[in-house]
């Protein structure tokens, strides 16, 4: 594996350059050891394709989603206009993020407070960089004729109308994709949204992912596809509570099309 | 004579009663906050065209759709007979449109006969739906008592409906036959789709005075059924078929996953991370709310509120709900049913004992507890499903605003996870500065 090439806004900016995009990695991105890999993923992909990319690194701070969600106006809005004021002055155009939560948030609710940038999921910038014939995946690569079923972002899917670019990525691995009963507009929420992943679920008779995680296993797919950082522990999680965790694995769409790249 | 005025008293007592009634409920909705819903009129009128008109949510699930269809199409068309009926009814005439409109009319009735009957298969496989198959969505707790009997007692209505109707028709036919109708002087046939079978097959042994008798009582019957639907429309669920049009046509057109922007709030802290700014300058003009967040229905916007009177109660929301689904306490629809309940309390009690009234009671604790509203992961699966585009995750997060910004009151976990936020910049312990580590870990 090659050292990853990762410049800061500062960096570049001490350099006379801007990127064309903005890397947003989020807190759960820079601080959560499994999504650390994914935000490697998509870095070994972008590197990969030189694309133009930098992050914020230190000066980067949690868009307030969670505290929004929750219910605390006044912190998501601390949050947002300091972002925004970092944002502003590097000149950020373009962002991309791996995390729906992230995405959501930057696209829909930085606007009304003064932060207007074109976002979009990691998922649209790999499908894009493919088209453009970039990114080029072998054939009978590594996830060849394997089941592979993807778990929709409530995030991503319901709140933002995003269903088909990480599906075509998937079928872009020569694999099988196979689609759980409840899926796309249907989709059942893997239980971290809302701030549930910061706190106990309340009382009931199961818990959220482990209903997700019987939709996947119904599948018989061995690889479970995530699209968020959330969506990725819960499910991991999922699949530890049936202990099936050596025989299926839960791998976010910018790991598969890594791997199978051979980035 | 007697009866043109019998009728008269009735239709206008009938329409009056309903018509106080309509007003009620609208000022009820304008109890709500304001919210600005009237942008983009031709993106609404298709969303009405399709949701509300075209049934196009209802379609995810094609069995019930077709009944539903059925039942729909049927009450639209049925309206044409109403006008006859209201025209006869004043001027004591019989059939009046029939001379008139000629072949016209015989289709048209036609067609509403063999409505009525989808309608009325529709309405029997109904009930077999809700009473004898059980379906879980229909026997959640917010269903016991009230909602069951009033969905039950409207689907016996449209039964007695559908008979008189044919009792009408049938009688009428028999009459004609043997030339006694009072729609003509010679022997012969409506030529209707199903009652000139239904006629001379049920009615054609009773005598002629019989038989003027019972296509008087389907007639009467008929009309009073009318009224009674009518007048009963607004207490039930079934004001959907009102509703849903301007419910529609109001929809939340932004994308689902973005959440209202609070100005108040965007003012203040405008305020804080501003130093030069001027504290004293002029506030903008009634951005500050009288509190943030709703714990009662008139912290709620007045879409809100006609979301609650538009809910058919049908339940798809909550059958979706990840936190319904396993087992929590909070169900999308009962959040719906609790705000209309409350907000007819509130308002009749603001209408009896003045509008300073309070009656100590709220929306969030006597109706909606903390759990319900901390159960929600926002998935949007309700919002997504509901035939007629209500929005219950509005008010669940409305409802969270209130506990955490005015009363500081939600699960320890989640304090600890906004104190991080405010410190950290993330909603775990980190240092900020590491925020860049990962970049040089392998
Ligand atoms: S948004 Fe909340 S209430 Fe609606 S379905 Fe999802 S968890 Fe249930
Ligand atoms: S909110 Fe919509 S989906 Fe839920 S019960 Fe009411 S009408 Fe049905």
């Amino acid at each position: 594996m090659s050292t990853l090439h990762v410049p800061t806004m500062a960096e570049m900016m001490a350099q006379g350059q801007t990127p064309d995009i903005l890397f947003w990695v989020g807190c759960s991105g820079s601080f959560d050891d499994r999504a650390k890999k994914i935000t490697k993923a998509l870095v070994r992909i972008l590197n990969e394709c030189q694309v133009n990319f930098a992050v914020l690194g230190a000066e980067e701070s949690c868009t307030g989603d969670p505290a929004k969600r929750a219910g605390n106006e006044f912190t998501f809005q601390m949050q947002a206009m300091m972002n925004i004021q970092v944002l502003d002055g590097y000149e950020v155009k373009k962002i991309v993020t791996a995390c729906p939560h992230c995405f959501n948030t930057l696209k829909n609710e930085y606007p009304e407070l003064g932060g207007k940038y074109e976002v979009i999921h990691h998922t649209q910038l790999i499908q894009e960089l493919i088209n453009s014939g970039k990114l080029k995946i072998k054939e009978g690569g590594v996830f060849k004729g394997k089941k592979i079923t993807f778990h929709d972002p409530c995030y991503l899917g319901r709140a933002n109308d995003v269903y088909e670019a990480p599906r075509a990525l998937i079928e872009k691995l020569d694999a099988e994709l196979v689609e759980m009963k409840r899926c796309k507009t249907t989709g059942l929420c893997c239980g971290a949204g809302g701030a549930q992943m910061f706190k106990e679920a309340e009382k009931g008779n199961k818990e959220v992912n482990v209903e997700r995680t019987e939709d996947a296993l119904e599948t018989e797919a061995t690889i479970i596809a995530t699209g968020c950082p959330f969506c990725n522990t819960m499910m991991t999680d999922g699949v530890k509570n049936f202990n099936k965790e050596h025989e299926i694995q839960v791998l976010d769409v910018a790991e598969l099309i890594a791997n199978a790249a051979e980035l | 004579m007697v009866a043109a005025i019998i009728f008269s008293v009735m239709l206008i007592a009938g329409f009056g009663w309903f018509g106080i009634n309509i007003l009620k409920i609208r000022s009820n909705i304008l109890l709500g906050r304001d919210i600005d819903r009237k942008d983009k009129p031709g993106q609404r009128w298709k969303t009405m065209a399709l949701v509300a008109l075209g049934q196009k949510k209802m379609f995810a699930r094609p069995i019930p759709a077709l009944l539903h269809l059925g039942i729909y199409v049927a009450f639209v068309i049925t309206q044409v007979e109403l006008i006859e009926i209201i025209t006869d009814g004043i001027r004591g005439s019989h059939r009046i449109f029939m001379s008139s409109l000629g072949g016209l009319y015989t289709l048209a009735i036609s067609i509403i006969e063999v409505l009525s009957v989808a309608a009325l298969i529709a309405t029997i496989a109904f009930l077999t739906r809700r009473n004898i198959l059980k379906l879980p969505r229909f026997k959640k707790p917010e269903m016991k008592g009230f909602p069951t009997f009033d969905a039950n007692l409207i689907l016996v209505m449209e039964l007695i409906l559908v008979t008189c109707i044919f009792t009408m028709n049938g009688a009428d036919e028999a009459l004609y036959l043997k030339g006694a109708s009072h729609a003509s002087h010679e022997a012969g046939s409506f030529g209707f789709a199903i009652s000139s079978w239904v006629g001379p097959h049920l009615f054609g042994g009773f005598s002629v005075e019989t038989l003027h008798i019972l296509e008087r009582i389907g007639w009467w019957g008929h009309w009073v059924m009318v009224l009674a639907f009518l007048n009963y429309l607004p207490y039930s669920k079934h004001f959907h078929i009102l509703l849903a049009f301007p419910n529609t046509y109001y929809s939340n057109l932004e994308k689902k996953g973005k959440f209202t922007n609070m100005e108040a709030v965007t003012n203040e802290v405008k305020l804080m991370l501003d130093p030069t700014a001027d504290p004293y300058a002029a506030p903008v003009a009634d951005a500050t709310p009288q509190r943030f967040g709703a714990k009662d229905v008139n912290d709620l916007t007045w879409k809100n509120l006609m979301d609650a009177y538009t809910c058919t109660e049908c339940g798809r929301c909550t059958s979706s709900c990840p936190a319904n689904i396993t087992g929590k306490k909070l169900s999308p629809r009962k959040i719906m049913m609790d705000t209309r309940d409350r907000l007819v309390e509130y308002a009749d009690g603001k209408r009896k004992n003045g509008k300073d009234y309070e009656d100590g009671k709220s929306l969030l604790g006597d109706y909606i507890t903390e759990e319900e509203v901390w159960a929600c992961t926002s998935c949007n699966a309700c919002v997504q499903e509901c035939p007629v585009n209500i929005d219950p995750l509005a008010i669940i997060v409305d409802l969270r605003r209130y506990l955490v910004m005015e009363e500081s009151k939600m699960p320890t976990e989640l304090t600890g996870m906004l104190t991080n936020i405010e410190n950290n910049g993330a909603p775990w312990q980190f240092s900020p500065a590491d925020r860049g580590n990962w970049i040089h870990e392998d």
